[in-house]
């Protein structure tokens, strides 16, 4: 179980293979990776990813052991980055790693929708005219919710 | 009068023009403050004018407008999170 927010890419192989290393009893690994997408066609210049320092590592640790308590995991990882990120780079990833699969698809879901509404992380869009905050959407509440 | 860290981010930062700024308060709750610095300069009642859009958090942890102030030491206002 394990967080990290960092500025810095990360290699999902390796981490993958970091999760499951040495632990035989692992049968299934999940993972979402989150990218920088461009919806306008090419007027995206990069993406900058905003987040509230020593909060944000707090409140992803508690998303990870509310995981860890309602699914039976082997190991997690979430990797959150922050700083300008170019159309396409990698922002985020999530891998649960369990016995079974089932555990680790909810487990993951699970992680991404309450990092969504409840890790202090904000995106702001730089387009070639101008740059934009992005706003949330009442459906990632609705997906959190679903949880509980 | 308490001293507080009062920590600001995304548009909410923009708006009031700082990071991060030390406030002395008398304020009991979260609601307290923003009406106590929204009285203090506009920039303030522009960025809280709406605050069904703007987040609280006391000590790194999020509450609702009508938590009390205690004895905090840091409250953040930020827009509701779009990570991931």
């Amino acid at each position: 179980m394990s967080v990290s927010v960092q500025s810095e890419d990360f290699d999902l192989g390796a981490e993958v293979t970091a999760l499951t290393d040495g632990n035989g009893n692992i049968g299934a690994v999940v993972t979402f990776v989150g990218l920088v997408r461009d919806k306008t066609g090419g007027a995206l210049l990069s993406m900058e990813l905003e987040h509230y320092p020593g909060m944000t590592e707090q409140a992803l640790a508690e998303i990870e052991g509310a995981a860890t308590k309602r699914w039976s995991l082997s190991a997690s990882r979430i990797i959150h980055r922050y700083g300008n990120l170019k159309t396409g780079a990698q922002i985020m990833m999530v891998a649960t790693a369990s016995p079974h699969r089932k555990d680790a698809f909810e487990a993951a879901e699970f992680l991404m929708d309450y990092l969504k509404t409840d890790a202090p992380f904000w995106k702001k869009e730089h387009f070639k005219d101008g740059a934009k905050w992005v706003d949330s959407k009442a459906a990632d509440d609705a997906a959190k919710d679903r949880w509980s | 009068m308490m001293q507080l860290d009062v920590l600001y981010f995304a548009w909410v930062r923009e708006r009031i023009g700082v990071a991060k700024e030390q406030v002395s308060t008398d304020a009991h709750t979260v609601a307290d403050l923003v009406n106590e610095l929204s009285a203090r300069e506009e920039r303030y009642q522009v960025a809280f004018q709406d605050m069904a859009v703007v987040k609280v958090a006391v000590d790194q942890v999020l509450v609702s407008l009508d938590t009390p102030l205690g004895r905090a030491k840091e409250v953040a206002f930020f827009p509701p999170m779009t990570g991931g």
